[in-house]
C-alpha cells in the first residue's frame, strides 16, 4: 500500500513540496510569530489575491502577479508602520480588503471561465509540478542565505530593535528583506495550502514548538520537524479519506498543536507533583 | 583634547514643539555627568540624539569613529513573550556595525557570565528574559550595556525597577567602571549621584554644566531643575558660579 502511495508522482512531489515547505516555513514563520506580524502575514497573502486577479487579466502566470502584489503590500505596511499616526492593524485590514476585492474585480473582468480559482483559495499539494518545486527550492536558498550568516542580527532586530539601531547596524534594509521573503513565502506556498489556509502554515508548527523551547534556533528546528509530520499526517488523510489537501494539513496542524501542549502540561503537571514530593 | 561626544548649539523637538535648543555638550574620556533636570526637559531626546535614535533639527553632532557605547534606554520597547533567554539579551550588546555576521564565540560567553555575575543575575543567565521581575529585567539590561567595555557608557534612569540595595551596589560598580570609561548618567534623583559624579549636567531645554560639589537646592530651583536633594542629603552647600551658557 505505501509503496503504491509512493509511486505516483504527484504523491513524490507532494511529500517534496513538504519538505521544502516546512523548512521554510520554519524557518519564515518563526520569524513572523516571533515579531508578532501574524496579522501583517495574512493581510499580505490575502492583498496578493488581487495581483492574481491582475495576473489572469493580462495573462500573466496568476503567481506571478501574487507575489508581485504580496510583496509590495508587505514592503507597504512595514513603510507605513514607521509612521507612528497611522495605525497599522486598520492599514493592514484596508489593504487585506482590497486586494481581495481587485483580484475578484479583475477575476469577473476576465473573459471566460477561471477554473482553479478554488485551488488559489483553499490550495492543493497534489497538483504541485517540477516548475513548483523549483521555485520553492529557490526560495528555500534565499532564505538560508539570509538566516545562517545573519541569525543573531535578526534575533537581535527582532526582540529590540530599538536597541539594535543604536549599533548603527543596517536594521531597516533587513526589515525590508525579511517582509519580502515573508511575502514569497506565503505566495509561493498558495499552491500547497492556499490563500485562506497558508497563515496556518507559518504559525501553527512555531506555536507548538514555542511551547518546548525559548531558544530561536531550536524553534525553529522543531517547527520543521512539526511541520513535516503535520504535512505528512495531512497528505495521507486526504489520499485515503479523498478529502482537499490543504484542509487535511491544517487538520492535522491543528492536532498536532493540541498533542503537544497536552504533553506539556502533563510534563508542567509531573515536574509541580515532584516538587511536591521533595518539598522544594 | 581628545573629545568621545560633542554636541554644538543642537535643537529639537516634537512635531513643531521644542524640546532642547542650542544644546552644547562635550563628554571626554575620564569625565562622569551626572544628567538632571525636570519630566519633559529633554533629557532622553539628548541621549536618543547621540545614540542616532533621532536626527536633531540643527546643530551637529560629533562622536568619535569607532566609538564604542554601551547604552541603557529609559524604557525598553520589547515583547514580554519573546524566546530569548537572559544570557542572549547581554550577548546582543556586543552587536556592532561591523559584525553583523558574527558567531558567538567562546569568550564572548564567558565575557557575558562575567557581567552577569556583576549584576547578580548569573543564576538566571538560562531564564526567558519574559521571566524575570521588572527589577532583574533592568539588572540584565545594565549587563547588556556593559558587555563590549565600551569607551562610553550612558545610562538612562538606570534606578527604575531596581530595589535599594541593588542601587547602591549598581553605583559601587559605577565607580569602579568610571576609572578607564566616561559615564553619562541621567537621574531625576541627584543626591544619590552627586556623590560619585564630577560634573552636574543640567537640563531643561537648555543645558547647563556645573561641578558636582557646588550644586545646591537653591541654585537647582532658581535654574528649574526641582529635584529632591534633601531626601538623600550629604551634599555640602557651596556657592555656584554664573552660568556661562
Amino acid at each position: 500500500m505505501i509503496s503504491d502511495f509512493l509511486s505516483y508522482s504527484f504523491i513524490q512531489n507532494a511529500l517534496l513540496a513538504s519538505i521544502l515547505g516546512s523548512i521554510t516555513a520554519g524557518i519564515i514563520g518563526t520569524y513572523v510569530v516571533a515579531r508578532r506580524m501574524v496579522f501583517i502575514t495574512g493581510g499580505i497573502t490575502h492583498a496578493s489575491f488581487g495581483g492574481l486577479g491582475i495576473g489572469y487579466f493580462i495573462g500573466i502566470n496568476p503567481l506571478i502577479g501574487a507575489a508581485i502584489f504580496g510583496v509590495l503590500s508587505g514592503l507597504g505596511v512595514e513603510f507605513v508602520s514607521k509612521y507612528q499616526k497611522i495605525r497599522e492593524d486598520s492599514v493592514i485590514a484596508m489593504i487585506w480588503s482590497f486586494g481581495m476585492a481587485l483580484g475578484i474585480i479583475f477575476i469577473y473582468l476576465t473573459p471566460g471561465y477561471a477554473p482553479n480559482l478554488l485551488s488559489y483559495l483553499f490550495g492543493n499539494i497534489l497538483s504541485v509540478s517540477f516548475g513548483d518545486l523549483l521555485t520553492m527550492a529557490g526560495l528555500l536558498l534565499v532564505v538560508l542565505a539570509l538566516f545562517i550568516p545573519f541569525f543573531r542580527l535578526i534575533q537581535y532586530i527582532t526582540f529590540d530593535e530599538v536597541f539594535a539601531r543604536t549599533s548603527r547596524a543596517p536594521v531597516s534594509l533587513f526589515k525590508y528583506l525579511l517582509v519580502g521573503l515573508v511575502a514569497l513565502t506565503a505566495v509561493i506556498y498558495i499552491r500547497v495550502a492556499g490563500i485562506i489556509l497558508v497563515l496556518s502554515l507559518l504559525t501553527i508548527p512555531q506555536n507548538a514548538a514555542m511551547l518546548f523551547s525559548n531558544n530561536l534556533k531550536k524553534i525553529m528546528w522543531l517547527s520543521i520537524l512539526f511541520g513535516f509530520l503535520g504535512s505528512l499526517a495531512g497528505l495521507i488523510f486526504s489520499y485515503s479519506l479523498n478529502i482537499p489537501s490543504g484542509a487535511s494539513i491544517i487538520f492535522s496542524l491543528v492536532i498536532l498543536y493540541l498533542l503537544a501542549s497536552a504533553v506539556k502540561s502533563i510534563k508542567l503537571t509531573g515536574s509541580r507533583r515532584k516538587n511536591l514530593l521533595t518539598g522544594s | 583634547m581628545n573629545r568621545l561626544i560633542e554636541l554644538k548649539n543642537v535643537s529639537f523637538g516634537y512635531s513643531g514643539t521644542t524640546v532642547i535648543e542650542g544644546v552644547n555638550l562635550v563628554i571626554r574620556p575620564g569625565d562622569f555627568i551626572g544628567m538632571i533636570g525636570p519630566n519633559g526637559g529633554g533629557k532622553s531626546t539628548i541621549i536618543k540624539i547621540i545614540m542616532g535614535l533621532l536626527e536633531p533639527w540643527n546643530g551637529e553632532v560629533y562622536l568619535q569613529s569607532m566609538i564604542n557605547i554601551g547604552y541603557l534606554p529609559q524604557y525598553h520597547e520589547f515583547d514580554g513573550q519573546f524566546p530569548i533567554s537572559v544570557e542572549e539579551v547581554v550577548l546582543s550588546g556586543l552587536l556592532k556595525k561591523g559584525n553583523i555576521a558574527a558567531r558567538v564565540k567562546k569568550e564572548e560567553r564567558k565575557k557575558a557570565s562575567k557581567v552577569l555575575e556583576q549584576v547578580g543575575m548569573l543564576p538566571l543567565a538560562h531564564r526567558s528574559i519574559g521571566d524575570l521581575s521588572g527589577g532583574q529585567m533592568q539588572r540584565v539590561f545594565i549587563g547588556r550595556a556593559l558587555i563590549s567595555d565600551p569607551d562610553l557608557l550612558i545610562l538612562d534612569e538606570p534606578q527604575t525597577y531596581v530595589d535599594n540595595r541593588f542601587e547602591q551596589e549598581l553605583y559601587q560598580l559605577l565607580e569602579a567602571i568610571s576609572q578607564k570609561t566616561a559615564i553619562l548618567l541621567v537621574s531625576h534623583d541627584v543626591g544619590q549621584i552627586v556623590s560619585s559624579v564630577k560634573t552636574i549636567a543640567c537640563v531643561n531645554k537648555q543645558l547647563h554644566f556645573h561641578p558636582s560639589n557646588q550644586i545646591t537646592e537653591e541654585i537647582l530651583e532658581s535654574y528649574n531643575c526641582p529635584i529632591d536633594l534633601i531626601t538623600h542629603g550629604h551634599v555640602p552647600h557651596r556657592v555656584l558660579p554664573t552660568h556661562h551658557s
